[in-house]
């Protein structure tokens, strides 16, 4: 029974690895991906105090190449990659024409013209008919979906780089949102310090046959430092004390990025870009709604959906919410009218049940700076 | 794993029946499925429960699940405890009680199941 319903999802070359570890495997966008191995909390802590291993394969890749990349490029998404050395990251908006998310993903530039998108996972087939369209029409520039040449694997906390360094002879100074190349544990290797935690660490690209290699040696160099294997559930409270936004709850084709206070994104001066102008005339105009941050005054959690009141009228909905192992706090993320003030006294409907919440600024938490 | 002193449900709820009155908690398989407990909201004492009905909700990081009455009656105790240390339904799920129920009809002990049965049921 459950045989047939795993056959249809997708699984990473890690599969065999997590099962291994002991790891609760659940579908996600189509995979059947770890959501935990010793527990949420544990892994979560893991990462914000020491070291924590996530395989993250399931991500896509979107190669654009092509005289006209960087046009291409330009055109389809919210920042300004022209700011973009090689070897630099950036994260962006892939916008509709409505100045709403079709994605939201990174922009690394491989060569002068060569870009590499990741992409969520759940969108790989929608965002790769999306951007072959979109970047065509800026001239020389074609999109391959290369997902399934990069496995990703990502290695998130404070001890990260003295878990990376012994096994590559790449150099990990970066400064964070660049990249090298190299080998980690001899596999040829992209190497980003970038991730979804907000915590330091790198993300590896590598081939899929390789996949099993690097993450073995990187479990073995993690021993020192105490390292765990962290799934899709500490990925989600460890993104959502930073406030990163994820597609599908915080953002999606109905919310503008100037809605989900992701301004800074959004380059008003490098020229027109899809939803540009609906994006324009939303910042004239004053936003409808902003997307806030909120603290429970309980431990009961807030879930995607939920109602949030001002007195007795419903003025917004949850996107995000839990019980943050770090902080030790409830908190989630919601749709407010742009009119409530920050001090409002709000409350969130929690099945029937009101419980005071107040807006706080995000992000929850902040890495400390070294 | 599963005490012989304790009476289960299907729905993995555990039940410790002394004196007419009943503790009742979630068992070791539904705290392994829920993961890390982060909230427990229980009835007030003098709530009256039905056997099988909903009669408050547990949480985890996870998901939300509804914890349901093993037999019926009338809440004379909740352990308040858990209001501060949720994640003692982890560490001893088949300790941390969660409400104390007098049952309004003893026999109602008598559909539950065994620790044997019940561990059939979840392996």
């Amino acid at each position: 029974m459950a045989q047939v319903e795993s056959s249809t999802l997708r699984r990473t070359p890690l599969y065999a690895r997590h099962v291994a570890l002991g790891a609760r495997m659940v579908p996600f966008g189509g995979w059947e991906m770890p959501v935990e191995y010793s527990g949420i909390t544990d892994e979560h802590m893991a990462v914000r105090t020491r070291a924590g291993l996530f395989d993250v394969s399931h991500m896509g890749q979107i190669e654009v190449a092509g005289r006209d990349a960087l046009a291409g490029i330009q055109r389809i998404t919210s920042n300004d990659a022209a700011k973009l050395t090689i070897g630099q990251a950036q994260y962006a908006a892939l916008t509709s024409e409505r100045g709403s998310f079709v994605d939201d993903l990174l922009v690394y530039r491989l060569a002068e013209d060569h870009f590499l998108l990741v992409v969520n996972a759940s969108n790989i087939e929608k965002d790769f008919a999306w951007i072959a369209q979109g970047v065509a029409v800026a001239g020389d520039a074609v999109a391959v979906n290369t997902s399934a040449r990069y496995a990703l694997i990502a290695v998130q906390g404070p001890a990260s780089r003295e878990v990376l360094q012994p096994l590559t002879g790449a150099d990990l100074g970066m400064k964070y949102y660049w990249f090298a190349t190299g080998e980690v544990a001899g596999v040829r290797a992209t190497i980003s310090r970038t991730g979804y935690t907000g915590e330091d660490g790198y993300e590896v690209f590598v081939a899929p046959a390789y996949a099993a290699r690097v993450w073995d040696a990187l479990i073995d160099a993690g021993r020192s430092v105490d390292l765990r294997p962290a799934g899709l559930g500490a990925r989600d409270t460890l993104r959502l004390e930073a406030a990163m936004r994820l597609y599908g709850n915080d953002i999606d084709d109905t919310t503008s990025v100037l809605e989900a206070d992701l301004e800074w994104i959004v380059s008003w001066t490098k020229g027109d870009f899809i939803g540009r102008e609906a994006l324009a005339a939303q910042k004239a105009a004053g936003v409808p709604r902003r997307l806030v941050g909120f603290e429970m005054s309980d431990r009961a959690i807030a879930r995607h959906g939920y109602p949030v009141v001002i007195g007795n009228t419903p003025v917004g909905v949850v996107t995000s919410g839990t019980q943050t192992p770090f902080l030790k706090k409830a908190i989630g993320m919601a749709y407010v009218p742009a009119s409530v003030a920050p001090e409002a006294e709000i409350a969130i409907d929690i099945r029937n049940r009101r419980v005071p919440a107040r807006l706080v600024p995000l992000p929850f938490y902040k890495r400390p700076r070294k | 794993m599963y005490p012989e002193t304790l009476k289960y449900t299907k729905d993995h709820e555990w039940i410790a029946i002394g004196d007419g009155v009943g503790k009742v908690g979630i068992t070791d398989f539904a705290q392994k499925q829920l993961g890390d407990v982060v909230y427990v909201e229980l009835p007030d004492v003098g709530t009256v429960v039905t056997q099988g009905q909903a009669f408050g909700t547990i949480e985890s990081v996870k998901a939300v699940s509804e914890l349901f009455a093993p037999v019926s009656g009338e809440v004379v105790e909740v352990n308040d405890g858990l209001k501060d240390k949720p994640e003692q339904v982890n560490t001893d799920p088949h300790g941390a009680w969660m409400v104390a129920i007098r049952l309004a009809s003893p026999a109602q002990a008598g559909e539950l199941l065994s620790a044997a049965a019940y561990i059939d049921l979840v392996k």
